[in-house]
């Protein structure tokens, strides 16, 4: 068994490797396919890793090498393969393949077409490295990873400024983040002396809670930066500059949900840690309803779905604060099949309106682009949560949980998500596929992806439709042998009809309302006339709140001031000069002691005599104090040296 | 008034000084090398004396010796001084350049 | 008060005499002056005991250098003057007396502290010459030895040093022929 867990870990590597061997070529579709199928390779291992786990119920843990061994410390190189981390390497593997194939179409006409592979197999293989890690090291350098290969990504069109910019926000917030979860991992080890997920939790259950609080904010500050939670948001909808498979896999599916993979592994700490749990369950409901509300006015399509993932993430951490792991994970990979699958809509959007994103000028390309549309519109329906798609039972039932723990402030914020949800998502749909037909107007002509492509998204619409119900029984029986099993069922039934019923309708509603509203025939491509355009709420959302803003004027311009100020004042004025005056007494010693050797002869008898009186001093010094050594001692002494 | 050592040091001191003087401002070859025999000369002085007044002769045999170097050196000197004066027609020490750096 | 009188008027004599050898511009006084020195020098070991070593200064110095001084500076063109351009006379000054009075201070260091003893104290009743020769041909036979080969090679360095082209004459050929003959060697030399 050991044979399918290295091979699912190592394929997406030889994968990378392979596309990195082309990556100073010319595009060669070779450097598509291998890594493609390497991760498919990696896709069946998982697979099997899973059908082992569900039907035997054993996990596996095997330690591949020793990393490093000093003193105290013990990192081994180990994987364990248990409930959470299948789980986790079933959708990283799934949604990767997915979207290579689907790459192979949507890159085929970009000139660094084997280096997107090879940056993208290394992204999944670290990805896997980070769900695998039996330990703290192994998740961080996973961690890092991701971080590096999403900067490689994000800022895959490297001659973009506005790409550059967005990688380099991306992998400085991330930076800052993972200091914090540094610091969680430095006090996990000082505090139970290992960093193995067993031996920490385990000896966790002993600590003080003041320790264990900080641990456990620490830890939260790095699922923070990674999930893009406030205040760390601002990366996520900028880091839509990176091509739209990267977004699908890295900004949707997979790397953004580290973060609640992270909490959901350390769910041992945190349920010995209520409080930070309740904290983390109100951040999660304040980003939904946040990120929610930023999406309804962003008149860009990778924006408005970003702004959605943000959201669905903020679900997730309600439910993994409020004690309901299973449920942020249930949630987590239903998640990313419909996510994914939205992002590569919209992708196949984007290549028909040679990347327009701005929803008001498409209008009608549903007669263009059917498969897309079918797929997209499932995709939607399955975010909005309408019984029997994926969403309903995931995002549901962390509504359930919030109700049934009583947290009602919780529960309403994200039932007025969950329609935000809806409105925002056939908001997009609406204004794409269907009413006016507004882009021949504008000189666009659409057309539909490559048939590979849609076949490629496929298996994502049906795990969409199917995962809910197909799947709740099987996963929960599987995931809480590991997990703690609540069950949430709220105790009377009529109260539990109600809630449902009147959730679909407040859904329904708001997906009625949209598509009222934006197919319409007066739909036109807004130009800041109208009075909705000049309101204070549609300014505050579309600018996001301002918090661009006030991060650029009153974080990036005192720091780059003070930068300006260190390195004027502190770098030239210091630094340089103090290393300049050395070189410079260096050299000016030189120049002035160069007269020495003029090769006249009588200019160096003087300085024989010199050297010889100099070392004729030092020799009677010596002397003398070698001679006297009794009484320099003495006054040395009584100088209390 | 009894003469002891310390009036020849200081004599031997003189002298010495003259000599390293003499070393450091002639720029005449041949006027260095009489330089260096006040110089040689003075050490001399010293070591009689020491030999003298501590009854040692061990001061005398370095005496001895020193003339013994002072006269290969004239010789190796001179000889030297003539090859250069044959070829450079010149004993300034100031024209000895051939060192420079 | 004999040893006395002598002392200063020989330690007057040796310093003018020497003052006058370093600071002459005329090579004949200076050899003179310094001829004179060495003389007066050898006065200092006759009055210290050690007849043999004034013998010696005598005739060493004043016989042998002296003369070889005098036949290498027919050589040499020395009414010709080489232009001493001086510098600071204060430095030269300074670092001679400075160099002069460590040396002295360290070389007296060990007598001052009544450290060091007689290894081969005077025999009573023996002439100085005589003590040396013992001393000399027993304790430093091998040095002496030495110190005569070293003499050896000197002089056979000096003749051949000095003694090349001897048979050309400077002063039997014409000034042409030597300024050719020079311009030659410069040529050679370049």
């Amino acid at each position: 068994m050991e044979l399918f867990l290295y091979t699912a870990l190592f394929a997406p590597l030889v994968g990378s490797m392979f596309a990195a061997l082309y990556s100073g070529s010319p595009k060669n579709i070779i450097a598509g396919i291998i890594p493609s199928i390497l991760l498919g390779v990696s896709l069946i291992s998982s697979t099997i890793l899973l059908v082992l786990v569900l039907t035997t119920g054993h996990t596996l843990h095997v330690e591949m090498m020793t990393w490093m061994a000093t003193g105290d410390l013990y990192i081994p190189f180990g994987f364990v393969v248990d409930q959470i981390s299948v789980t986790m390497m079933m959708v990283v593997t799934l949604v990767s393949t997915v979207v290579h194939v689907y790459a192979i179409g949507y890159m085929s006409h970009d000139k660094a077409f084997n280096r997107f592979f090879a940056w993208l197999s290394a992204f999944v293989f670290s990805m896997l490295i980070l769900v695998m890690s039996d330990n703290f090291a192994g998740l961080f350098i996973g961690w890092e990873g991701v971080g590096l290969c999403s900067w490689g990504l994000i800022g895959f069109w490297y001659h973009k400024e506005s790409a550059t910019w967005a990688a380099n926000e991306a992998f400085i917030m991330n930076r800052i983040a993972d200091l914090g979860m540094l610091i969680g991992i430095f006090l996990v080890f000082w505090n139970t002396g290992t960093l193995q997920y067993d031996g920490a939790f385990a000896a966790m259950q002993n600590l003080d809670t003041d320790t264990l609080t900080w641990i456990g904010i620490f830890l939260f500050v790095g699922a923070m930066g990674k999930s893009a939670q406030f205040p760390l948001h601002t990366w996520l909808a900028d880091a839509m500059e990176g091509p739209t498979p990267v977004s699908a896999l890295i900004h949707a599916a997979t790397m953004v949900t580290a973060g609640v993979y992270l909490v959901v592994r350390s769910n041992e700490l945190y349920a010995l840690i209520p409080n930070v749990g309740l904290f983390i369950a109100s951040l999660g409901a304040f980003v939904a309803i946040f990120a929610a509300t930023m999406a309804l006015v962003n008149r860009d399509i990778k924006r408005v779905i970003a702004y959605s993932t943000l959201s669905q993430l903020g679900y997730m951490f309600a439910a993994a604060g409020l004690g309901a792991y299973w449920v942020a994970l249930f949630h987590l990979m239903a998640h990313a099949f419909f996510k994914a699958l939205l992002f590569l809509g919209g992708g196949n959007v984007m290549h028909a309106m040679s990347d327009e994103l701005d929803p008001f000028k498409m209008g009608g390309l549903g007669k263009a682009m059917k498969g897309t549309m079918i797929l997209m519109t499932l995709a939607s329906v399955a975010l909005a949560g309408i019984f029997p798609l994926a969403g309903f039972f995931s995002k549901d039932l962390i509504l359930e949980v919030a109700f049934v723990d009583h947290h009602f402030i919780i529960y309403s914020v994200l039932l007025v998500t969950a329609g935000l949800t809806a409105f925002y998502s056939f908001r997009i749909i609406a204004l794409i596929f269907h009413g006016e037909d507004r882009h021949t107007a504008l000189g666009f002509h659409p057309h539909e992806a490559y048939k590979f492509m849609l076949w490629a998204m496929a298996p994502l619409a049906v795990l969409a439709v199917i995962a809910g119900f197909l799947f709740k029984g099987t996963y929960f029986e599987m995931i809480t042998q590991l997990l703690p099993a609540t069950e949430y069922h709220v105790h009377s039934a009529v109260t539990y009809w109600i809630m449902t019923i009147g959730t679909q309708a407040f859904v329904i509603a708001a997906i009625y309302f949209a598509y009222k509203k934006y197919m319409s025939k007066d739909i036109k491509v807004p130009d800041g006339t109208s009075k909705m355009e000049n309101s204070f709420a549609y300014k505050l959302l579309i600018n996001q709140y301002y918090i661009p803003y006030f991060y650029e004027e009153y974080l990036v311009k005192p720091y780059r001031e003070l930068s300006t100020v260190c390195w004027e004042k502190v770098d030239q004025k210091i630094v340089d000069a103090s290393v300049d005056g050395i070189a410079k007494v260096f050299y000016t010693t030189g120049v002035k002691t160069r007269t020495m050797q003029n090769g006249n002869l009588s200019t160096m008898l003087k300085w024989m005599v010199a050297g010889t009186v100099a070392l004729l001093s030092l020799a009677v010094v010596f002397g003398l104090a070698a001679r006297y050594s009794g009484e320099i001692r003495l006054f040395l002494s009584g100088l209390g040296v | 008034m009894e003469i002891g050592l310390n009036h020849y040091l200081v004599l031997s001191t003189i002298l010495f000084a003259i000599g390293l003087v003499g070393v450091m401002r002639r720029k005449n070859l041949l006027m260095l090398f009489f330089a260096t025999e006040i110089l040689l000369n003075s050490v001399n002085i010293s070591f009689a004396a020491i030999s003298h007044y501590y009854g040692d002769l061990t001061g005398q045999m370095f005496a001895f010796f020193v003339i013994a170097i002072a006269a290969s050196e004239v010789a190796v000197g001179l000889g030297l001084l003539v090859v250069w004066h044959k070829r450079h027609n010149s004993i300034d020490l100031d024209k000895m350049s051939t060192m420079r750096g | 008060m004999f040893e006395a009188i002598a002392f200063y008027l020989f330690a007057f004599l040796t310093i003018s005499m020497f003052y006058i050898t370093v600071t002459t511009s005329q090579a004949l006084y200076a050899l003179t002056a310094l001829a004179a020195g060495m003389i007066f020098i050898s006065a200092f070991f006759f009055i210290l005991g050690a007849d043999f070593l004034g013998a010696i200064q005598i005739v060493v110095y004043s016989g042998a250098v002296m003369a070889l001084y005098a036949f290498g500076m027919m050589f040499f063109d020395t009414t010709r003057d080489v232009k001493e351009k001086q510098g600071n006379n204060a430095i030269i000054l300074g670092l001679g007396t400075m160099a002069a009075l460590l040396i002295v201070a360290i070389f007296s260091a060990p007598i001052i502290s009544d450290n060091i003893s007689a290894f081969y104290p005077m025999t009573a009743g023996a002439g100085n010459t005589q003590e040396v020769g013992m001393v000399l041909f027993t304790k430093y036979l091998v040095p002496f030895e030495v110190a005569a080969v070293m003499l050896l090679v000197a002089m056979i360095a000096g003749i051949v040093l000095a003694g090349k082209k001897m048979d050309i004459s400077l002063t039997l050929t014409e000034e042409d022929e030597i300024r050719a003959m020079r311009e030659e060697q410069e040529k050679e030399v370049s």
